[in-house]
């Protein structure tokens, strides 16, 4: 980390695990449920929200001094809907079948609270760069925890990562179906993603004890 | 924060601003881009019309079009009339049906303008296909689709695609497993009458060798997408009957 100091790395490690923005913070939940069914989608969002998120914490803290407070809220919602859209829209112009893909989830980030959060929580009050640092490393931990989802959802789901048959073909009954075994539909449903979620909140807090809340 | 943004002409000023800076910028951005989005929309609808007659490069299990700096050429060589069919039967030639704004049609539809039903021939392997293209309603937004026809109303091909269906599920309209159940499928029952096709949870038939029965099998978790691309099949091919019957006098 010859390029960051320790404060700033801190910035980008520590929403990964210790204060990750799904699992710590609660932040970002409905959209861990909404696009988790498939590993290729997790993916795609994580991208998207790194972009939206790294580059609209350094708008907010760019502007920060003259935002009225009064309006803060809207100013931010405005940000971020600019960002989106132009992302949108260059997707459509340049890159037509990924933007397809995307379609409903570029829609969807500006929704996402984690960027609102940080928008309010850390960018009003830091500099441009460590606001960089601070969305990116948010937005990574917020991957993390959807690729993870993703993950299992799509192999216990579906039999399938990113589309391949992993696991054998469930019609023709090769792989592991030949020995009897059943995709379980019920991992695709949205119950499932909260389940999985907090297995990973239960996997995280029993190894790292300090993350325990008192109540 | 300071004094001098806490009051309400600075914020008024500086809500006007905003919007001014952030509504002249998404502005520039849309319209710089337009030609281009439009153009990347052309193809699309090219490809799709392609697909559904068989003109793709798919391999085993993923569907692919035909590449987008010849899909123009394809078009031309493929598509051999593109018709626009009034009032059921009357077929008029029109080389630009294939800009028919089919949402547009249905609104006009809705106020009682007649609806201009546009029809794609195309020649391949001495084989005419008749491909429609039709649009409906799925879970969360719309779904549309190219349907490949033989003039017996026999389905050669189909292209489905979708808005907003969520992935993994209603998304799967999309994928080679659902769209290939739907080639060989009748539209129309025993007895000739148009019929559809039903998607049906209970068919008994994944493999979807049964082409007569107006039935392929569902996609799990996507009842109500499957539900809508029924009706729309339904209602919407509906409607090309008349000209069919034309064609088999």
């Amino acid at each position: 980390m010859g390029l960051l100091s320790k404060k700033d790395a801190k910035l980008i490690l520590d929403p990964l695990a210790d204060d990750n923005p799904i699992t710590i913070q609660v932040l970002g939940i409905c959209s861990a449920l909404a696009i988790t069914a498939q590993l290729k989608a997790s993916i795609v969002m994580t991208i998207s929200v790194i972009f939206v998120l790294g580059l609209g914490n350094v708008v907010i803290s760019l502007i920060r001094n003259i935002i009225p407070s009064k309006i803060r809220i809207i100013v931010q919602l405005t940000v971020v809907a600019a960002l989106v859209i132009i992302v949108d829209q260059v997707l459509k112009a340049f890159s037509y079948q990924l933007s397809k893909e995307l379609g409903a989830f570029i829609g969807l980030i500006i929704t996402n609270c984690i960027i609102m959060g940080r928008f309010e929580a850390f960018a009003l009050g830091n500099g441009p760069w460590k606001s960089f640092l601070d969305g990116v490393g948010n937005a990574l931990g917020y991957g993390i925890i959807l690729i993870i989802v993703g993950f299992f959802r799509e192999l216990l789901g579906s039999g399938t990562l990113l589309g391949f048959k992993v696991l054998g073909d469930p019609i023709a009954k090769t792989g592991l179906y030949a020995t009897g075994y059943e995709n379980n539909g019920f991992m695709l449903l949205a119950p499932m993603a909260l389940i999985v979620v907090g297995i990973i909140i239960w996997v995280q807090r029993s190894r790292n004890k300090a993350l325990i809340e008192d109540h | 924060m300071s004094n001098k943004t806490d009051s309400n002409v600075y914020t008024v000023l500086f809500a006007i601003g905003m919007v001014v800076v952030v509504g002249a910028l998404l502005a520039f951005v849309a319209s710089s881009l337009r030609p281009k989005i439009d153009e990347n929309k052309r193809i699309e609808k090219q490809q799709n019309i392609l697909y559904a007659m068989g003109v793709n490069e798919n391999d085993e299990s993923s569907a692919v079009f035909v590449a987008d700096n010849v899909v123009g050429e394809e078009f031309k060589k493929y598509i051999t009339k593109q018709l626009v069919i009034t009032e059921g039967t009357n077929a008029v030639e029109d080389e630009q049906a294939y800009l028919i704004d089919i949402k547009k049609e249905q609104s006009n539809a809705k106020e009682g303008i007649e609806r201009r039903l546009p029809l794609f021939v195309g020649e391949k392997d001495g084989n005419t296909f008749y491909v429609a293209p039709i649009r409906g309603k799925g879970l969360w937004d719309a779904v549309w689709a190219y349907v490949a026809m033989d003039n017996n109303m026999v389905v050669q091909g189909a292209y489905f695609d979708h808005k907003g269906e969520t992935a993994g599920l209603g998304a799967n309209i999309k994928e080679r497993f659902f769209m290939d159940d739907f080639i060989g499928e009748h539209l129309k029952d025993a007895s000739g009458n148009f019929a559809g096709i039903a998607i049906s949870k209970s068919n008994g038939d994944p493999l979807n060798e049964e082409k007569t029965d107006n039935e392929v099998d569902a996609i799990a978790g996507a009842t109500i997408t499957g539900d809508g691309v029924a009706a729309m099949i339904k209602s919407e091919l509906k409607l090309y009957v008349p000209y069919f019957k034309t064609l088999n006098n």
